[in-house]
Parts: C-alpha cells; sequence; structure tokens
C-alpha cells in the first residue's frame, strides 16, 4: 500500500465507516441505568473499524462521523471532541498490525490486550485531551467538563470493550485460519 | 434519498446559486472567529448577520423547526449545567465580583450572567448558516466543493460516499431490525438493559458484516474504473465562481478582520465591561 495516498479500499472504508458511526451516533444509543447516561455504541464500531483498516482511516472515520453528526443534531461541530474522536480511532488503528483480524482466529491474550489498550486509549483522550481543549478553547468551566470527559471515558471504553471485542471475535471467525489447510 | 438527512431543498435565491466552495469557506472562517472570540458585541454582530442570511435563503420554517428545537434544549441544558457546576466561573473570568442575589453556593453574580450569555450566543451563533448552508448545497456539490480548497480529492470522495451511504446503510438498519424484532429480539424502552444491549448487537453483527461485503464491492468496482490512478481528478458538480462569490469571500474576510479588530481592542478574547 503506498504509504503517502490512501488505497482505494481505505477511500470506501471511510465513506461506508463514517456513514455506519454516523447512523449509531445518531439513533442507536442504549441508555444504561445512570440518568442521562448513554452507552454510545458508535465507540465500539469505531474500535472495530479502525483495528481492521488502520490509523488513517481509525481517524477519518471518528473525525467525518462525529462531525457529520454534531452538525445535523447541532448546528455547529463541538471540534475539541470531534477531534478527540478522530484521535481515539487512529489510536485504535495501531493495533491493526498487532491483532491482524484478518488471519483468522484472534487469541484471548490479544483481546485482553485490546481492552488494556483500549481503556488506557480512552482514558487519556476523554479525561485529559477532550475536557483540556474545552477549557482553552471554548473557556468552560474545568470541573464541568471533567467529569463530563470522565463519565463519556467509562461509557466509551464500556463501548469500545464489548461491541468492539464482539464484532472483532465474529469478524475474525468468518476468516478462514492461516495455516489451517494441511498437506495430505 | 440523498437529500433525507441534509434536507437539501432546490430554491434559486442568491444564496442558492453561490457555489458550495464559497459557502463552505464563509462558514469554515465565521465559525472559526466565532468560536475564538468571547465579546458579545462581536457575537452579537454575527449572529444578526446569520440571522440576515437566514432571513435571505427563504427556508421554511416547517423544514427546521425539530433540529432547532432540539439545539435550543441541548443549549439550555448546557447552560444550567454550566450554572451548577461552576457558579463563579464568570467571576473567575473577568476578575470582579457584584452579587445579584446570596444562594449560597448557587449565588448568582452579574458575571456569571454575563458569561453565560456570551455562552448562549456562541452556541447559537452559527446555527442559522449552517442550516443555510446544509439546506442550499447540494451533497454532490460538497465534495468537489472540498476538493477545490485543497483537500486530497480521495479524501473528498470518501466524504461524498458517505454522504451518499448515509441513507443505504439506514435502510439496512431499519430492515434487519425489523427482521430481528419479529423474531423475538428486544430493543424498545420497555425491555431490560441487557435484553437491549443482546438486542441491538443482533442488529449490529449483520448490519456491520453486510457492509464490510459492500465495501469490498464498491472499491473493487471502483478499481476497475481506474479510481485514483490519476493526480487529480474533475467533478461532475464543479461549477466556476461568480462574481457574487469573490463578494461571499471578501464579505468572510471582512468578518474575521472585525473580530480581530474586536480582541485587539479588548486586549484579549474576553470583552469585559466590569472594568
Amino acid at each position: 500500500m503506498n504509504k503517502k495516498k490512501l488505497s482505494v479500499q481505505s477511500v470506501v472504508a471511510i465513506g461506508i465507516g463514517t456513514a455506519i458511526l454516523f447512523l449509531l451516533k445518531r439513533w442507536v444509543s442504549i441508555p444504561i441505568g445512570i440518568p442521562n447516561t448513554n452507552l454510545d455504541t458508535s465507540y465500539g464500531f469505531l474500535g472495530f473499524i479502525a483495528v481492521l483498516f488502520g490509523p488513517a482511516v481509525g481517524f477519518c472515520v471518528g473525525f467525518l462521523g462525529h462531525s457529520i453528526n454534531d452538525f445535523t443534531q447541532f448546528g455547529t461541530p463541538w471540534w475539541t471532541w470531534v477531534f478527540t474522536t478522530g484521535l481515539v480511532g487512529m489510536a485504535m488503528g495501531f493495533l491493526k498490525k498487532y491483532i491482524q483480524p484478518d488471519e483468522g482466529k484472534i487469541s484471548t491474550r490479544k483481546l485482553v490486550f485490546y481492552n488494556i489498550y483500549q481503556v488506557i486509549i480512552n482514558i487519556i483522550a476523554w479525561v485529559l485531551i477532550a475536557p483540556t481543549g474545552d477549557v482553552l478553547i471554548y473557556s468552560e468551566p474545568a470541573n464541568k467538563v471533567y467529569l463530563q470527559g470522565i463519565v463519556s471515558a467509562f461509557t466509551n471504553s464500556l463501548s469500545t470493550g464489548v461491541i468492539g471485542t464482539i464484532l472483532l471475535v465474529i469478524y475474525a471467525s468468518t476468516k478462514v485460519q492461516k495455516g489451517s489447510l494441511k498437506k495430505e | 434519498m440523498n437529500n433525507s438527512i441534509f434536507g437539501y431543498d432546490g430554491n434559486d435565491t442568491w444564496i442558492h446559486k453561490l457555489t458550495g466552495t464559497s459557502k463552505l469557506i464563509f462558514f469554515i472562517l465565521v465559525s472559526i472567529i466565532s468560536m475564538i472570540s468571547y465579546d458579545v458585541r462581536f457575537t452579537l454582530l454575527v449572529l444578526v448577520l446569520s440571522a440576515f442570511i437566514f432571513q435571505q435563503s427563504k427556508i421554511k420554517w416547517q423544514q427546521i423547526k425539530l433540529v432547532v428545537k432540539l439545539i435550543v434544549i441541548f443549549a439550555i441544558l448546557n447552560l444550567i449545567t454550566v450554572y451548577i457546576f461552576s457558579p463563579g466561573h464568570g467571576s473567575y473570568l473577568y476578575g470582579t465580583r457584584h452579587v445579584i442575589f446570596n444562594f449560597g453556593y448557587l449565588t448568582m453574580t452579574q458575571e456569571q450572567l454575563f458569561y453565560e450569555l456570551n455562552l448562549a450566543i456562541k452556541y447559537l451563533v452559527t446555527v442559522p448558516i449552517s442550516l443555510v448552508f446544509l439546506i442550499t448545497t447540494n451533497p454532490s456539490e460538497f465534495s468537489a466543493s472540498l476538493n477545490q480548497i485543497g483537500v486530497p480529492y480521495r479524501f473528498s470522495y470518501a466524504v461524498s460516499l458517505a454522504l451518499r451511504y448515509i441513507p443505504d446503510v439506514q435502510q439496512d438498519f431499519q430492515s434487519i431490525s425489523l427482521a430481528q424484532q419479529a423474531r423475538g429480539y428486544e430493543i424498545s424502552k420497555k425491555g431490560k438493559v441487557m435484553d437491549r444491549i443482546k438486542g441491538t448487537s443482533q442488529i449490529l453483527v449483520p448490519l456491520i458484516l453486510s457492509s464490510l461485503d459492500k465495501i469490498q464491492v464498491i472499491s473493487q468496482a471502483m478499481e476497475l474504473r481506474r479510481f485514483g490512478k490519476n493526480k487529480s481528478r474533475t467533478w461532475y458538480m464543479h461549477r466556476k465562481f461568480s462574481k457574487n462569490d469573490y463578494l461571499t469571500l471578501l464579505f468572510a474576510m471582512l468578518i474575521i478582520l472585525i473580530g480581530i479588530l474586536f480582541i485587539k481592542i479588548d486586549g484579549s478574547r474576553f470583552f469585559n465591561p466590569f472594568k
């Protein structure tokens, strides 16, 4: 794959991925019992598609999907959070080489690593980057945005963990395992 | 179908006739400067301007009623949480404290009220122009515009694909959802949390796996048509700039200059009437 340019497959993956992320963000969120807190299923999907197609696609899908959603829902994207979603997608994309979901079964060790990694990324993104951006750019009160950040770090890592893992396992099981054919 | 989300509505006002490119640049520049500026005089000026542009575009209230309601509810909720979490933030920003009424922790000060007014205007200021942009710009023209302002065409094309496939994915989602509900999976509000998570993933798995197949098919079709072989490409919906487009760009620059002027006068992003 050419390093500088997106491959045709990446272009299409960004397009379709963005469409799905937008749909999930807009219509498919599950209340988890705490008032005003929803499980945003789109982060599970973001983790999955980023692992499948790599950091560039991860960033673009997160950034575009989130901004189209904000744009059509609130009239103007909330740039700090949109950008952070992109960063999460990019960070998850770095796992592509390690997990290699196209090679059949994903070992438990890799799944555990995926989950530890995604929790760390989500905490860095939602507890540090997004609220700090809000304070610097939008000048919002710190305690409000950091609390929002902690809550989203929790729900988003739940979503990335549960839904992302389910999707990865099911996807890998549809692929033929590498070296599964034996010469008789 | 393509227009169901973005609500594009063809009409022939002068705003509809502008190219997507000039509208996009105008929107980006104005939203950046109104994001930076905390000067109420400037943001009010932009709000009045964008309301005027909205009026000129002859958009009917019916088209935007729901969106506007949601935005207003969101803004009010956010303002209330800001007040509850940090009633002293205004005094902190402006450095003075003029109490309106005493109420322990929730004591309201003039500074807080002024700060929240600023926030409210900032939440709303770009809403009219972004609605105008959404409703008066043909989605197919949008990617051509992105390419024209310097975004690589592969990325522009990805955006265009996303806009093209949102209704399709939505349609798929609905049919899969109905099929799974017919088999008894619970996704309605009445279900328990765990049942709903389970029910939802029963929809997501087929939706996403079938979309992965779609990615394969589309990228093969595009590759067969030699997508990405050249350094640049032309766009069917591309249009040439007219006099009004240049005026729009000039106007956007003017707004930016006024914004910077206000920041210079205040000495910072904030306009402080309490000094």
